[in-house]
């Protein structure tokens, strides 16, 4: 994308638009509370749905081998589950993904 | 996102405590004071989280002054996240919009929840302004802030998360240069890890939102694996995902409008 500028600029601007649509959109225009129950369960659910399609599969490619990502997502889920910080957590991965891939070297 | 706000609460009651909200809360510096204590904790948080951010962006081949801007002018973590694997793939516009657009459709609910909290006669360009700075972890100290809420407070509470959210980014991806392989490697896995750290609290008290999270991850696999679903890859994964996932989470496991802490408990 380094050789498309005019593809990037209109990318990035695009993100920050549409990001900020929903954010700004409900301060400006809506008073009261939407009222479709449905809608309202639909966006309840939304983001977990987003983050949870985000992670998996993609997070077996984004390390050298999917063996250390696997390993990185059972820290994950573990620490997770326990309640640990986003940064206790994303730090407990990234070092377990770096121990198993210099074991990985070694073998 | 949720995350961090459980963590920096304690922190941030303990600033409040000499700092209850009162006629004075209309004065200027209270407002700003509170607003910058208030912020400090979730730029710090972002910092760390941006960081990762930045990292990935020039590990795909964008400047740092372009990961900058990014995050200069977006200011979220699925939704740049998500943007910028769809940059690497170069795909078209029209699929980055309604990714980033589904994936920030939460902050409707959040800013919706906002506008009642806001001072009345707040204007249009002060609406416009503190519509920028709505984010999980801002949202959630903006609602849990006891009373109605001024312009000065939600700018000054926007400030040090958005200097650490920018800052972070740039940090990182200038020190990708200078991290070893294996470092930057291991990173790599740093944001999703940080979903993980999202997702997994709700999932283990919430069942419906469990099996959400389950088929989300069902039918993004079964895109990215099986053919010729495969032709769906990329921004229109994660789209039909959601939509498939959080549509049957609302039919078989519906919200009571009114239910306390409903709102709260968006990540």
């Amino acid at each position: 994308m380094m050789d498309n500028p005019a593809y990037l600029a209109a990318a990035i601007a695009t993100m920050a638009v549409v990001t900020y649509i929903p954010r700004v959109l409900p301060l400006l225009l809506v008073r009261g509370r939407i009222q479709s129950n449905f809608l309202r369960s639909f966006l309840y659910y939304v983001p977990y749905a987003v983050l949870s399609g985000m992670t998996i599969p993609a997070i077996f490619s984004a390390t050298t081998t999917p063996v250390s990502a696997a390993a990185g997502l059972l820290v994950a889920i573990g620490l997770g589950l326990s309640g640990r910080t986003l940064l206790t957590v994303a730090l407990g991965a990234s070092g377990t993904v770096w121990i198993i891939e210099r074991l990985l070297a070694i073998l | 996102m949720y995350t961090i706000w459980q963590g920096v609460s304690a922190f941030i009651c303990l600033i409040r405590e000499d700092n209850r909200p009162s006629e004075f809360t209309l004065l200027t510096g209270a407002d700003v004071a509170s607003g910058l204590a208030d912020g400090l904790p979730i730029g710090l948080g972002y910092f760390a989280v941006s960081f990762a951010f930045g990292l990935a962006a020039v590990e795909g081949g964008l400047s740092a002054w372009m990961a900058t801007v990014i995050s200069l002018t977006n200011l979220t973590s699925a939704g740049q996240f998500a943007g910028l694997q769809l940059i690497f793939a170069h795909r078209p516009l029209v699929e980055i919009a309604l990714t980033t657009v589904l994936i920030n459709l939460r902050y409707m609910l959040m800013s919706l929840s906002l506008s009642q909290k806001l001072v009345p006669g707040t204007g249009l360009v002060q609406r416009l302004l503190i519509g920028f700075g709505v984010t999980d972890e801002i949202y959630a100290v903006s609602v849990s802030h006891p009373g109605s809420i001024s312009t000065r407070y939600s700018l000054s509470l926007l400030l040090l998360p958005l200097l650490g959210w920018t800052g972070g980014t740039l940090t990182g991806a200038l020190a990708g240069s200078v991290l070893p392989g294996s470092v930057r490697a291991a990173l790599g896995i740093a944001l999703y890890a940080m979903f993980v750290a999202i997702v997994m609290p709700t999932i283990r008290r919430s069942r419906p939102v469990a099996l959400v999270a389950g088929v989300a991850v069902g039918v993004s696999t079964l895109i990215a694996q099986a053919p010729p679903l495969t032709m769906l890859r990329g921004g229109w994964q994660i789209i039909l995902a959601t939509i498939v996932a959080s549509a049957l989470g609302a039919v078989l496991a519906p919200i009571h409008v009114g239910e306390p802490g409903q709102t709260e408990e968006v990540s």
